[in-house]
Formats: C-alpha cells, sequence, structure tokens
C-alpha cells in the first residue's frame, strides 16, 4: 500500500491555533504522526533576561489566553517561595476561588469545541453561552475577562465584598444547573458515545509510561492532581482526584465534565469558608535561588522551573506545560486511528498551543 | 504547594544508569530544562514519584555541548530532547526520534541561545569616513 504524507495544520477547522502535524497515511489509516511547532513561539521565556520578576507577572499572566490566571499564581507561588513571603489567607482563598473559575470557563470552551468538532453545533453554542456567564462572575470579581490582573507577588490586587461573593454564589447556582443539563445531553447522547467510545485508548500503564498529565491522565485511571499537593486554599478544601479507568476518548470527555461541576463545588466550599483580612503584603528586596513549582492547570500539571541570581532580572525561567507532556501521548493515539478520527483525538487532550510554544 | 528543588549533580557518562535507577522505581519523567548560564549549559531532568520531585543536573561546556540520549529509557522523551535540540543547540546523540532541527519552525533562525554575538546588518555598520560620493569622479553609465 503506498503511503501519502497528509499535512494537517498548521491552520485547520478544529484547531483554534497553529499546531502542524505530517499524517503518513496508507489508505485511510494513519501510520504515524509528525509534529512541528513554534509557530508562535515568543520567546517569553528568554525575556525574564529584560523585565524584572514584579513585571514579569504580566507576562507570565499573557502566556496563554485561556490558562492565563493559573500560570500568573504559579509565577507568583514560586517567586513567594523564593523569597519566603507569606501570602494572607485570604489572598490565597480568592486565588483558589479565581482559579476554579478558569477552570470552569476552559473546559467549557474545550466543550464547545469537542463538540464543534463532532458537529454538534447547538451544543458548541450552549457550551460557549454558560462560558460567557462565567466570565462575568470572573469580570464582577477580578475585573477582567480573559487576563485577570488580579494576582501579584505577596497575594492579590482586590478584595470581593460580602455582597459580590452572594451574588457569585447565585450566580454558581445557575451556572452549575446548566452545566449539569449540558454534560448530561453530551455524555448521554447515542452519536457522542458512538463518535467517542472505544477511540484513542491508552491503557493505565501507557497514559503513566508517557509522561501524561491532566485529565488525559485521569481518565485511564491514574489519580494525579496537583492541586491535593496543598497550594493556595486546597489544604483546606475537600478535594478529590476524579477519575475515569476506560482510558478512551469518551473517558477524557467525562473526566472534564465532571471537573466542571467539581471546580463549582471547590468554589462553593471556598467561598463559604473565606476568611478575612488582608489581601497583600508588601514584597521588597529580590529573589535568589532556584526553584519548581507546580500546579494543576485546566489541561494538567504545570512545572516552573525559576532560577534567580539576587539581581530583580531573573537567571532562567523554564515553562513544562501540560500539553507538552500530553503531546507524546497524542502522537501515539495517532498511530493506527482512521484519519477522521484525528480531529477528535486531537480535542480529546485539549490541546493548549499558546502555552505549549510559549 | 512548591517543590524545593532536589538536585543531584551527575556527569554525562553517569546519567544513563542515574535514569534508569530512577525508571525502575517508578519514576515519571516530568521535564528537561536547559539554561544557558555565562560559563556553562546546564541541564536538569525532573522525575516524579507520588508527588515527590527528584532531579538531576549535568554542567555542559557552552563549546560544542552534547549529551547522550535517555529516550531508550523514557519513550516521551522525544519533543524535550529535540527541544533542547532546536532552541539551545545542544546535541543529543542516539535520540530515537530525531527532528534533525525541525521541530521548531520559527522565523528566526534557531538555535538562538548559542549565538555568541549580535549579527552586524549592512545597515549597521560603521561607514568608511571619506570624501562624499558627490565629490567622487562620476561612476561610468551601465548598459
Amino acid at each position: 500500500m503506498p503511503r501519502t504524507i497528509i499535512p494537517f495544520g498548521p491552520q485547520h477547522p478544529v484547531l483554534p491555533e497553529p499546531v502542524h502535524l505530517d499524517l503518513v497515511v496508507e489508505d485511510e489509516k494513519v501510520v504515524a504522526a509528525r509534529p512541528s511547532i513554534g509557530f508562535i513561539h515568543r520567546g517569553l521565556e528568554k525575556l525574564v533576561e529584560k523585565k524584572d520578576y514584579v513585571e514579569f507577572v504580566y507576562v507570565a499572566e499573557r502566556i496563554c489566553g485561556i490558562c492565563s490566571f493559573i500560570h500568573c499564581q504559579t509565577y507568583c507561588q514560586a517567586i513567594e517561595s523564593l523569597m519566603n513571603v507569606a501570602v494572607p489567607p485570604r489572598a490565597l482563598y480568592l486565588r483558589t476561588v479565581w482559579g476554579e473559575l478558569s477552570r470552569i470557563h476552559s473546559h467549557l470552551l474545550w466543550l464547545g469545541l469537542m463538540a464543534d468538532a463532532m458537529g454538534f453545533e447547538s451544543l458548541f453554542m450552549h457550551s460557549w453561552r454558560v462560558r460567557e456567564k462565567v466570565l462575568d462572575v470572573v469580570e464582577a470579581t477580578a475585573g477582567g475577562r480573559v487576563i485577570f490582573g488580579s494576582c501579584k507577588i505577596g497575594g492579590v490586587r482586590r478584595d470581593i465584598d460580602a455582597e459580590c461573593i452572594k451574588q457569585t454564589i447565585a450566580d454558581l447556582d445557575s451556572i452549575e444547573r446548566e452545566i449539569a443539563t449540558i454534560t448530561k445531553v453530551f455524555l448521554s447522547d447515542r452519536s457522542v458515545k458512538a463518535r467517542l467510545s472505544g477511540v484513542g485508548v491508552l491503557s493505565r500503564k501507557g497514559a503513566y509510561d508517557l509522561g501524561c498529565v491532566g485529565p488525559t491522565l485521569r481518565a485511564s485511571g491514574v489519580a494525579q492532581d496537583m492541586r491535593t499537593l496543598g497550594y493556595a486554599a486546597f489544604k483546606d478544601l475537600d478535594l478529590a482526584p476524579i477519575t475515569r479507568t476506560e482510558g478512551d476518548s469518551y473517558a477524557r470527555c467525562a473526566v472534564r465534565c465532571d471537573e466542571l461541576l467539581q471546580s463549582a463545588r471547590l468554589i462553593r466550599q471556598a467561598l463559604a469558608k473565606i476568611p478575612a483580612g488582608e489581601v497583600a503584603v508588601k514584597v521588597t528586596g529580590n529573589p535568589t535561588g532556584e526553584i519548581i513549582a507546580r500546579t494543576e492547570q485546566p489541561r494538567g500539571e504545570v512545572v516552573y522551573f525559576i532560577k534567580a541570581n539576587g539581581t530583580k532580572n531573573l537567571q532562567r525561567f523554564r515553562i513544562r506545560t501540560p500539553t507538552f507532556a500530553n503531546l507524546p501521548a497524542m502522537l501515539q493515539l495517532l498511530q493506527g486511528c482512521d484519519l477522521a478520527d484525528v480531529p477528535v483525538l486531537l480535542l480529546t487532550i485539549d490541546p493548549c498551543i499558546s502555552c505549549t510554544e510559549r | 504547594m512548591t517543590a524545593e528543588a532536589n538536585i543531584e549533580i551527575v556527569t554525562p557518562d553517569a546519567l544513563l544508569e542515574k535514569v534508569r535507577a530512577l525508571r525502575d522505581q517508578g519514576y515519571r519523567l516530568v521535564q528537561i530544562g536547559a539554561a544557558r548560564l555565562p560559563e556553562s549549559m546546564e541541564l536538569t531532568y525532573s522525575f516524579d514519584l507520588e508527588n515527590r520531585l527528584a532531579n538531576l543536573r549535568l554542567n555542559l561546556p557552552l563549546d560544542q555541548p552534547r549529551l547522550p540520549s535517555i529516550s531508550s529509557i523514557y519513550k516521551c522523551v522525544l519533543l524535550y530532547e529535540n527541544e533542547i535540540h532546536d532552541l539551545f543547540g545542544i546535541q543529543v546523540d542516539g535520540m530515537a526520534v530525531d527532528f534533525h532541527g525541525n521541530l521548531y519552525k520559527t522565523a528566526i533562525k534557531h538555535p538562538f541561545a548559542t549565538l555568541k554575538a549580535p549579527r552586524v546588518t549592512a545597515a549597521a555598520e560603521p561607514k568608511p569616513s571619506g570624501p562624499p560620493k558627490s565629490a567622487g569622479p562620476p561612476k561610468p553609465a551601465t548598459t
């Protein structure tokens, strides 16, 4: 059987961001996939040598538009650990709330894209309609919609009052109800099941050995979630990683759908327990030393490596994003799949290319 | 929250043995990161087992840095090793999947980190001092 190479991307209807795959196909079967990245490589890691470490908070938040808040939070946590800054508890709770709101809007965005890739357009529109409501809550609490701009080294920039908390809980009730309806439709739909069940199976061992993270790993039965490390306010919240054992595309979708409701529960818990007090402390001096900080992004574990030498500019800043860790698994999933399954398999790892290319 | 870097320094010769030992204990490869320091190229390999991090560190010379690939132990290493080859110019020997510098497609030629000095463009070159061109002999007309 002759082999053909089909270019997939960097511009493709299912790809909101540019990544390129050369698909080696035999008839309709993909034999191998070869990625190339770098179309939106912005040299953000290198930029740390030009911006001082406080200014870099703004850059860290702009690494990606979807995971913006958690990038900023991870960066601040890393610098705070290096400088031994004790962040006020109220700020930690606010970070937790915004982080989980960020996870909800990211998962709803993914759900919409996934539905669109399968031709389920009404579900796509409903997902994004609910996502708008989440963005409204973000705007009411943080002030921004995509870039929250609320996290800083030493705490957070703004507080929310009791009235705002009450309103957020009321909004959350309606968002949660709508999410429950949407995810029920998605997960119990016959066509969706036929399209996703048994497609792209990753075994527990396979997923772990390939270094997968986040929902991709949890769908294969490994209960790994960086939130269990207890950063921010997670140490005080009731959190159990959501896992499935099937390891197929349907399981990866189901994990994310369940995480939407889990995040809403976490926000509710955090707002119920939020302590009173200051939201930021003053930070002076420059960081020294090196640290590896990890948090849970919507797509999985993100790793920040920071090396500082006591000057205002950091020496090295490196990010290993969750999509970068999930790409080898995706390449493995694509081997042997049908050409028509490529968009679905690509979306089940929820790729975030802006993060990956930095 | 954050793990203090627990780092063991290794030599390129001992790398494979150390990585294999971690692999046998069930560690997951978390990341490989390179940093260009003033005097050396520093690589950090991070591994995780049940949320505990173990790190290995290599220091390579800036002049023609090379290291052995660990792709025979961790199959998922392909992107990390090709990335440090593309962006930092480090030669990785024995990669199972070698993109030969084609993983990153950037408008500016990579690797960026090993550029010794900024390129001098024609516009930035100092002009030789001398009489202005208009004072010189007229150029012969070209046909």
